[in-house]
C-alpha cells in the first residue's frame, strides 16, 4: 500500500510484461512499468474514442475513465476496462465490428498523412 | 507477481461417458515420473482407481451474477484443492507435485480453468496444465455429432487421446481423427494403444514446463500450419465428405502475421476481443514475435482467461513469423486478421507493420452474437 495515498498494490494481469518478466527479458530497449501504462493509456484512447470515453493512468494502479458526459469510472485492470467503458457509453466494445474498425483504420490513415 | 511456472500444475482429463478416461489414468499413474500426482475424481466410476491421493469431488458449480457459464467457479473444487494444499502444508499427505482432476463425462473443463485462475487462494499455488480429452473411437464420431458437450471436450484440449481403437476399423479411425483436428488444429492427437514409455509426456507437456515447451510449441505450430493449408483448401471436405466447421459451428485455424507485433497493441486488442467474444473463443494459444524481444512469447487463453505469458529460450526455426491459433464458434478468421492488423498499425507505421500472411476475403459478412454485458472484473 503506498503510505502517501492509501492505494493497494495493484492486481497483475497478462498484458503487463511485468507479469512475466522472463519473457521478457531479453527485450532490445529498456522499457519500465510506467513505460508501458502510459503507452497503454495513449493507445485506449486511441481505442476509446470512438466510445467519448478518455482514459488516463492514476497513479500507476488504476484506469480513471471519463465519459462526454462525466460519467466515470476507476478500474485496476485493462480487462476491466471494457465493461466499464461499455457502462459509461452505452455502447459495445466489439473489435470485430467493422464500422468501429473502419473508423480505426480511417484514423490511423488520416494521422499518417502529410 | 508470483513465478507462474513455479506453481503446482492442474491437469484436467475429460472425455465422454465411457471414452476410457480411468483407463487412461490408471496408465498414467503406473508411470515412475507420475509418482507425485494427487487425483480429484468427480464420479467415482465401474473402474476402480488404486491411488494413494485420490479424493472424490461433488460437480457444484457457482454461478456468478453475469450468468456466464465459463466463468463460474467450481465451489466443489475449490474446497478439494484448499483441502488437498492445507494437508500438504501440514504434511498430512504424502507430498504432491501436481494434481490430475478427472471430471464427469458431460464436465465443461472452462469453470475449472476459472476456478483455478480466480479463486482467491488456489491462484497462488496452482496452475493450469494440459487439458486431456479421450475419445471413443467407436462412438466418438457419433458422440461430437449430438452432444455439444462431446465437441466442448475436444475444441478445448491440448491432447486428444482416441481410446478403443482396436475396437474400430482403421478407416472409421481416420476420419475421427480428422474431425478432430478440423475442430482442434493445435491438439495433439494420441492413440491410447501407441502411448508407449513417454507415456507421462501426456501430462507433463505445457507451455510452461521447461522440458516439455518446445515439444508442446512444436506440435502446436506445425499443426497449425499444415491445417491451415487444408483448411484454406477444403482438404477435408474432399477427403472425408464433411465441412470442416459445421460440428456444432466450432471452427479452428492459425493466424499468421509476418512481422512483428507490438505488445502493448496486441494485450489491448486481445483483452477487448475476449471481452466480447470469449465465451465463442475456446482456445487461443499464440507463439508471438514481439516487437522488441528476441525470444518468441508465448500466450495460453481458455475462453475469457487468459494465463501470464510465457517464453522460449530460442526460436523453434527459422520461421520468426507469429502464429495465433483460434479455436471458435461463429467467428471468421478473415475479421479477426483484420482486426489484430487495424490495431497493431495504430502503434506502427503503416509501412512497417504488421500485414496478415492469409488474407481471406474481407467482404466475408460476420455472424455476431449479443453477449450479456456486465461481465466479471477478473476476467481478461
Amino acid at each position: 500500500m503506498c503510505a502517501l495515498c492509501g492505494i493497494l498494490g495493484g492486481k497483475g494481469h497478462w498484458t503487463d510484461s511485468t507479469s512475466a518478466p522472463a519473457a521478457f527479458a531479453g527485450r532490445t530497449a529498456p522499457q519500465t512499468r510506467l513505460r508501458e501504462r502510459q503507452a497503454r493509456a495513449r493507445l485506449l484512447n486511441t481505442v476509446l474514442k470512438q466510445h467519448g470515453i478518455v482514459v488516463k493512468d492514476w497513479s500507476g494502479n488504476a484506469y480513471l475513465l471519463t465519459g462526454h458526459t462525466g460519467r466515470t469510472a476507476i478500474v485496476d485492470t485493462i480487462g476491466e476496462i471494457w465493461p466499464a467503458a461499455e457502462r459509461i457509453s452505452g455502447r459495445p466494445c466489439d473489435p470485430l465490428d467493422e464500422r468501429y474498425l473502419s473508423a480505426l483504420a480511417g484514423r490511423q490513415g488520416a494521422s499518417a498523412a502529410p | 507477481m508470483t513465478n507462474y511456472g513455479a506453481l503446482t500444475p492442474v491437469n484436467i482429463v475429460t472425455g465422454f461417458l465411457g471414452s476410457g478416461k480411468t483407463t487412461l489414468l490408471q496408465r498414467l499413474l503406473r508411470s515412475s515420473e507420475l509418482a507425485d500426482v494427487a487425483v480429484l475424481v468427480n464420479e467415482f466410476g465401474e473402474i476402480g482407481l488404486d491411488h494413494h491421493l485420490l479424493q472424490g469431488v461433488a460437480e457444484s458449480t457457482l454461478l456468478l451474477e453475469n450468468g456466464c457459464l465459463c466463468c463460474a467457479v467450481r465451489g466443489d473444487l475449490q474446497k478439494a484443492l484448499r483441502n488437498l494444499l492445507s494437508q500438504r502444508t501440514r504434511q498430512e499427505v504424502p507430498h504432491f507435485r501436481r494434481v490430475v482432476i478427472e471430471t464427469s463425462g458431460l464436465a465443461d473443463p472452462a469453470p475449472i480453468a476459472y476456478t483455478l485462475h480466480a479463486e482467491a487462494v488456489l491462484r497462488h499455488h496452482f496452475r493450469l496444465s494440459g487439458i486431456i480429452t479421450t475419445l471413443d473411437a467407436v462412438n466418438g464420431g457419433s458422440q461430437l455429432e449430438t452432444f455439444a458437450e462431446a465437441v466442448k471436450q475436444v475444441s478445448m484440449a491440448d491432447r486428444v487421446v482416441v481410446t478403443k481403437t482396436d475396437l474400430s476399423d482403421q478407416a472409421s479411425v481416420a476420419l475421427l481423427r480428422a474431425r478432430v483436428r478440423a475442430l482442434n488444429v493445435s491438439a495433439e492427437i494420441l492413440d491410447s494403444t501407441e502411448i508407449g514409455d513417454a507415456i507421462h509426456h501426456v501430462l507433463t507437456d505445457d507451455i510452461y514446463d521447461v522440458e516439455g515447451k518446445f515439444r508442446e510449441t512444436g506440435r502446436w505450430t506445425a499443426n497449425a500450419i499444415e491445417a491451415n493449408a487444408a483448411h484454406d483448401g477444403g482438404a477435408y471436405d474432399d477427403a472425408h465428405g464433411y465441412s470442416h466447421n459445421h460440428t456444432a459451428g466450432v471452427d479452428s485455424f492459425a493466424v499468421i502475421f509476418d512481422q512483428p507485433l507490438d505488445w502493448t497493441a496486441f494485450g489491448v486488442w486481445a483483452s477487448m476481443l475476449l471481452h466480447r467474444h470469449g465465451a465463442d473463443i475456446m482456445r487461443l494459444k499464440g507463439l508471438l514475435n514481439v516487437a522488441g524481444v528476441p525470444t518468441p512469447v508465448l500466450i495460453n487463453a481458455v475462453q475469457h482467461i487468459v494465463h501470464p505469458p510465457s517464453h522460449l529460450e530460442r526460436w523453434p526455426d527459422a520461421d520468426r513469423r507469429s502464429r495465433l491459433i483460434f479455436i471458435v464458434r461463429g467467428l471468421q478468421r478473415a475479421r479477426i486478421e483484420r482486426s489484430l492488423s487495424v490495431f497493431n498499425d495504430l502503434v506502427n507505421t503503416p509501412a512497417s507493420s504488421a500485414h496478415c500472411r492469409a488474407g481471406a476475403d474481407q467482404a466475408n459478412s460476420m455472424q455476431f452474437r449479443s453477449l450479456a454485458s456486465g461481465l466479471p472484473l477478473a476476467r481478461d
